[in-house]
């Protein structure tokens, strides 16, 4: 079925990846840097933090507040603060990020039944963090508050939170598996996106164009390397999460590795795209970086496609990052059934479609 | 005489990269195009509050206290029923992504809460931890509420025994959006000092006419400046378009000073400018120069920065990693000059970090760039 | 006086460790008042000894005197410097780039306005002073270069091949400009990889592989040959074939098919006489010619290669026909408003060398690329081996072998990688890639290089390994574009050895060159200029088109197109 003539191309452009040293750049830096980076940098969760106090009470419980919030394994730091200006002065610095003021009579209100407030100042430039810490003050000081006055009243409804597919709520568990979307895109796109504008820039162009070699001979051996190399970095990483990072792999690998391939063809399509646009390396270059930002930040992987106004998430919908993000969150966490892979995977058929046509057409008028 | 001659120079070459400037494509994508895109995608795509959740309800129970609880699951603004079925069924619509959380009301649950009692479940889609921690949050949220608000009616006034009153400052609404857009003129200016400056420089060497120049009387000195100045301009005028932006487009409250944003942006582009220049005198080479200026400039200001991530949350070596990543020091400035106003206790160390890390940088460049060609 | 104005004594340098040296103890003086040339093939270390004299390159050895300074005590206001791509921001125009370099050299501002009239005078720029310097043609960036390195009058003007790739009337106004600075007593260093111009010259400095073959005035090198170059006019059925006997012959050091002729160069002592001739051809006479630079070089080198091609050898015999191997039929290809190439038409008989002459931007690479299928044509038909362009273009590029201007085969794959990849591209699959590439490793000694870079390969292999890749299909058919420009005429000689061979099996070459030597080996020329094909024929027509029987190809290619210029005035 292959000729000799797309072996031959094919054949070449794995060597020309290989053996340029640029394109080794492209091969090796991405996954490592993402992996480190990403998988260790890009946690949401809020730790090592300081806290300020200023204590204005004294008491039994302001204390016994402060002692628990001290020992919570969240906590780095709890700094004493000795007025209200030195705690305005701590949030303003980011010295902390919140600061607990305990009114003079907390203990005593907390003791007589009247109930403490405790008032706290959280610094919302950093919103995220803040909302969280907010939630583990909350917590602790419920608490507190609960042995302070054990049999005073009926206990009351509560919810017991359950978190489906990940019940400790790890964050590399979604952190992972969606780089494993990302890191596809990371190494095939600028893989791609260099392969013709080389051979322009080079001067190979030419001597390609006059070979007997047909349009989609020269297409096909440019996307299948890079393809090969994406395949090979998810495969790895399919190996290590489990082993190395202990992400739970709970869906069944067929579904997967078809919609990977459907997935790597979209994205060599898109790269192929650039490719044929750009003459020289340095705008493949430019034009891959202003495309696989939004890739990324729109999908799913920055923030929920949830939560962007919907004419944004239309926008998402065009992205093959956001759908294979889903399949492979799905395939090692969700045991995501077949059906539900598929259902993900048509629109990147899709994508795959438009961006390798429009390619083809493409390169064949800049032929002239 | 001496002194004139080289003012004539300096003067002549800084208007040839400007003309320069203007006549670049690449130039305007990397200062404008780029910049809005970023700040379009930051401002509208990334939303890290999560806004009303699509949840599943299994109703379990048909006392009137269920009803009253759902009900109040409905009204909120936090969730939006989206289907009713059972757990298991639920659970199908999860995987695919049609809900993030399930609330179960269970058949004792209007018996139990009439006993003072009532347990229901908050089922989330844990493979996204950060959205359900929030939904957890929110959804104790919701029934305390409303359990709050029912034995009001039945006279009961329960204090809790202590409670946090919260108050969040420089952006009590909590939008992430109020970070995240001021932020990404960290990564504009970045994206301009480093990479823009490394292209250009690399693309005289590339192009035969950095050779030409270096024939001539021009100082090395005198050529540094001559590609300092222009871009830190440039910077400048990237930054304040993104400035307006975030204002006018994204309401943004900016609470400080136009001119201690000027200070902080100016004293920031100075290290990024030189890091590309250094970037661009050690390698030579557009393509691999933008290669390394993404590596060393523009992943870290992404990632290590503080900026999305939380640096205290990351692992002690990433920690140690982020001192050394200039951008550290200039998201703190940013922000406060947005949303908190003008402080410069919290400016100047800042500031004295990016310069010394500046002048380090302009050190090696006035190193690595002699006049030899090889 | 004549008076130095820059020396080197002994320089050397080397890049890398281990590397040869890109110059080897060379010296080297320029004295005002004097055309003092630098002549050799790409590699041979021209550029690294501009960048010393222009203080951009520090020697490993030796040393360099500008003026009696050496380059870092040197007024560098003092020296007009023109780099081998000018120098120039594309994206500036032509007033603001002279600005640009009179601000730098510290041109008085009252002085600016005379001296830049006086330049754009005299480069003929003063129409384009707006215009942005990307947008200039080849010639005009060259003159514009100029200007900007003599903004300020230089006591030393240093100009790195400042004429490749440039029409003829563009270097030959280039030369007369720089010739008159001479004459005022300026201190000018000459570089090119065109031997011709060396003769030129009234002093030259021939480098070869980083050492000095020679220095003195061009004469006393081609002094010496007189009595030992000869013509013999032959018909063209005969020449290739008398030739290659020629060359195989002891008495012979060099030989190329000159025009209607063969030109030989005897050894010393070596008789014409005895060459063997055609059967057939006895009246053919040897008639003395004027040595000239390259037969030079080619002595000291030690003669040219002998005249049988292993490569012609083992090829197949096209089978002969009578349709013509290549045919333009009007071909015209339009961009827009802009005609880059109008009304060619010529055909190409089998076992022809055709050639396409013409400078750089004339329209002779639309009219190549549109011949082997890598342009559609807006008008005209053409026809390769036999194949429609329009109709048959997967079957037109299947049978020629191309190779491209420069090197441009892939230099991050190995030689063995890139003989795979061109047999798999051709459809050669199996044994027969197998053995093509085996014969191919044979004939072009590839073998001690298979693992090597093809990138790092000297230029003669990769000359020889471009070759080896376009014909490894054996096609009937031959694209050549600037096959050969600045090799040494050693590699060349070889070249063109393989080439001739190929042609007396049946193969037809076409062949676009901008360099005037090599018109002379093809059997017709056409020549085109400004998008027209202004003169067809032999080379031997077109000189006496030119109207003077000694003339070169550069005189008659320079007379057609001032004919050319002048009935345009007319129209």
């Amino acid at each position: 079925m292959i000729n000799s003539r797309l072996r031959a191309i094919i054949v070449k452009e794995i060597w020309a990846i290989i053996r340029d040293p640029r394109a080794r750049i492209l091969l090796i830096a991405p996954p490592v840097v993402q992996l480190f980076l990403f998988g260790f940098a890009s946690t949401m969760e809020v730790d090592n933090i300081r806290i300020g106090v200023l204590d204005l009470d004294g008491g039994r419980w302001s204390r016994e507040v402060i002692e628990r919030i001290g020992g919570s394994p969240n906590v780095a730091e709890v700094r004493l603060l000795r007025s209200d200006a030195e705690m305005r002065d701590a949030i303003d610095r980011q010295e902390v990020i919140a600061a607990l003021r305990f009114p003079p009579q907390f203990s005593a209100d907390v003791a007589a039944g009247r109930g403490g407030v405790i008032g706290g100042v959280f610094d919302g430039r950093r919103s995220n963090a803040a909302q969280i810490v907010s939630s583990y003050v909350q917590t602790i000081a419920g608490e507190v508050g609960a042995t302070a006055v054990p049999m005073r009243a009926p206990p009351g409804g509560q919810s017991i939170v359950r978190n489906f597919f990940n019940p400790t709520l790890e964050d590399q568990w979604f952190v992972l598996p969606a780089l494993v979307a990302i890191l596809a895109s990371v190494s095939v796109l600028p893989t791609v996106s260099q392969s013709v504008a080389r051979e322009r820039e080079l001067g190979t162009f030419d001597q390609l164009m006059v070979s007997p070699l047909r349009t989609y001979e020269m297409l096909t051996g440019k996307m299948i390397p890079p393809m090969i190399i994406g395949f090979v970095n998810v495969t790895a990483f399919m190996i290590i999460l489990p082993l190395v990072f202990g992400v739970p792999l709970t869906g069944s690998l067929v579904p997967f590795y078809l919609a990977l391939i459907v997935y790597l063809a979209a994205l060599s399509g898109l790269g192929m795209l650039v490719s044929v646009l750009s003459s020289t390396q340095q705008q493949a270059f430019l034009g891959i970086f202003v495309v696989i930002n939004p890739l990324i930040i729109l999908s799913g992987y920055a923030s929920p496609v949830d939560n962007m106004p919907g004419w944004m998430q239309g926008v998402a919908a065009t992205n093959p990052v956001m759908w294979f993000l889903k399949i492979s969150e799905g395939t090692f966490l969700m045991a995501m059934p077949a059906s539900e892979v598929l259902a993900n995977t048509w629109p990147i058929a899709i994508i795959a479609a438009v961006t390798i046509t429009l390619s083809a057409v493409l390169f064949r008028q800049r032929m002239e | 005489m001496k002194a004139a001659s080289s003012l004539r120079r300096l003067r002549a070459m800084m208007v040839k990269e400007t003309r320069q400037i203007l006549r670049d494509p690449s130039a305007f994508l990397i200062a404008f195009v780029l910049p809005m895109t970023l700040l379009f995608l930051m401002g509208f795509g990334v939303n890290l509050d999560a806004s009303k959740t699509r949840t599943g309800l299994s109703l379990q129970d048909d006392g009137a206290a269920a009803q009253s609880l759902a009900g109040a699951y409905a009204g909120s603004r936090y969730f939006d029923i989206r289907a009713v079925g059972s757990v298991r069924q639920l659970r199908e619509r999860m995987v695919a992504g049609d809900i993030r959380a399930i609330i179960v009301i269970p058949p004792d649950f209007s018996r139990d809460t009439a006993r003072g009692g009532g347990t229901i479940q908050v089922i989330t889609d844990g493979s996204v931890p950060n959205m359900a921690a929030f939904i957890a949050a929110y959804s104790e949220g919701v029934r305390a509420t409303w359990e709050a608000s029912r034995a009001a009616d039945a006279g009961r006034q329960p204090t809790p025994p202590i409670a946090l009153s919260a108050r969040f400052w420089f952006n009590p609404e909590l939008a992430s959006r109020n970070f995240l857009v001021p932020g990404s003129i960290a990564v504009v200016m970045t994206m301009i000092g480093s990479l823009l400056t490394a292209l250009v420089v690399a693309r005289e060497w590339e192009r035969g006419t950095m050779e030409a120049i270096m024939a001539t009387p021009v100082r090395m000195g005198e050529l540094l400046v001559s590609k300092v100045l222009p871009y830190l301009a440039l910077g400048l005028g990237s930054m304040a378009l993104c400035a307006v932006v975030a204002v006018t487009v994204f309401g943004v409250p900016f609470r400080g000073s136009v001119g201690a944003l000027i200070v902080i942006s100016t004293i920031y582009l100075y290290p990024a400018l030189c890091l590309g220049l250094f970037i661009s005198a050690a390698f030579k080479n557009q393509f691999v120069a933008s290669q390394v200026a993404l590596l060393t400039a523009f992943l870290p200001t992404m990632l290590l920065s503080g900026w999305i991530f939380e640096i205290s949350s990351m692992p002690a070596w990433l920690q140690g990693l982020t001192y050394a990543v200039p951008a550290r020091y200039l998201i703190p400035q940013l922000l406060t000059v947005f949303l908190a106003g003008d402080d410069w206790l919290l400016f100047l160390p800042n500031m004295a970090v990016l310069f010394g890390f500046g002048s380090l940088l302009l050190f090696l460049c006035i190193r690595a760039t002699r006049r030899r060609i090889a | 006086m004549a008076r130095p104005v820059a020396s080197a004594r002994g320089v050397v340098k080397r890049f890398g460790e281990g590397a040869p040296p890109a110059l080897d103890g060379v010296d080297l003086v320029v004295e005002t008042g004097r055309m003092t040339g630098l002549v050799g093939p790409d590699g041979a270390g021209k550029t690294t000894l501009m960048r010393m004299l222009a203080g951009l390159v520090d020697p490993d050895a030796g040393e360099i005197r500008i003026e009696g300074c050496t380059p870092d005590e040197m007024d560098r206001s003092r020296i007009g410097y023109m780099p081998q791509r000018f120098g120039l921001y594309e994206d500036l125009s032509v007033s603001e780039n002279l600005n640009l370099y009179a601000d730098l050299r510290g041109l008085a501002e009252n002085e600016r306005e005379e001296r830049f009239a006086m330049l754009l005078r005299f480069t003929d720029l003063a129409r384009f002073q707006q215009r942005l310097a990307g947008n200039l043609s080849g010639g005009m960036k060259q003159k514009l270069g100029l200007a900007c390195a003599l903004v300020r009058e230089p006591a030393l003007l240093l100009l790195d091949e400042p004429s490749v790739g440039v029409d003829p009337v563009s270097r030959r106004e280039l030369w007369a400009m720089v010739r008159e600075l001479v004459g005022e007593g300026m201190g000018v260093l000459w570089s090119t990889a065109y031997l011709d111009e060396a003769e030129k010259c009234d002093s030259v400095y021939l480098l070869n592989e980083g050492g000095l073959l020679y220095d003195g005035p061009p004469g006393d090198l081609t002094g010496p040959l007189e009595g030992r170059v000869f013509r013999i006019a032959l018909p063209e059925k005969s020449r290739r074939s008398t030739l290659r006997r020629a060359l195989d012959d002891e008495a012979v050091a060099d030989g190329t098919v000159h025009g209607d002729a063969v030109r030989l160069l005897m050894r010393k002592g070596g008789d014409v006489a005895t060459v063997a001739k055609p059967s057939g051809a006895d009246d053919a006479k040897p008639v003395p010619a004027r040595p000239r630079f390259e037969d030079a070089f080619v002595d000291l080198l030690g003669g040219g290669p002998g005249g049988s091609s292993d490569l012609a050898d083992a090829y197949r015999d096209i089978p002969p026909d009578d349709t013509p191997a290549i045919a333009a039929d009007g071909l015209t290809k339009r961009f827009g408003d802009f005609t880059a190439a109008h009304d060619i038409r010529f055909t190409v008989g089998q076992g022809q060398v055709f050639g396409l002459l013409g400078p750089n931007g004339a329209g002779k690479s639309t009219t190549f690329k549109m011949l082997c299928g890598l342009l559609t044509p807006t008008e005209g038909s053409g026809a390769v081996a036999g194949y429609d362009l329009r109709h048959a273009r997967a079957e037109v590029r299947q049978s020629l072998g191309y190779m491209a201007q420069k090197f441009s085969l892939y230099g991050d794959l190995s030689v063995r990688q890139n003989l795979d990849f061109f047999a798999g591209a051709y459809g050669l699959g199996g044994r027969r890639a197998r053995e093509a590439i085996g014969q191919a490793i044979e004939t072009f000694h590839l073998q001690r290089y298979l693992g090597q870079n093809a990138g790092g390969l000297p230029l003669g292999f990769k000359q020889r390994l471009a070759l080896a890749c376009a014909v490894l299909h054996q096609p009937p058919v031959i694209f050549l574009d600037e096959p050969t420009s600045g090799v040494d005429p050693i590699v060349r000689r070889e070249f063109w050895t393989h080439i001739n061979g190929l042609v007396e099996r049946g193969v037809s070459v076409l062949v676009t060159t901008h360099f005037m030597e090599e018109a002379e080996y093809c059997d017709r020329i056409a020549l085109i200029y400004r998008s027209e094909q202004i003169a067809t024929g032999t080379p031997d027509e077109l000189k006496a088109m030119a109207g003077d029987g000694d003339a070169t190809m550069e005189d008659a290619f320079i007379a057609l197109i001032e004919a050319s210029d002048a009935r345009r005035e007319a129209a």
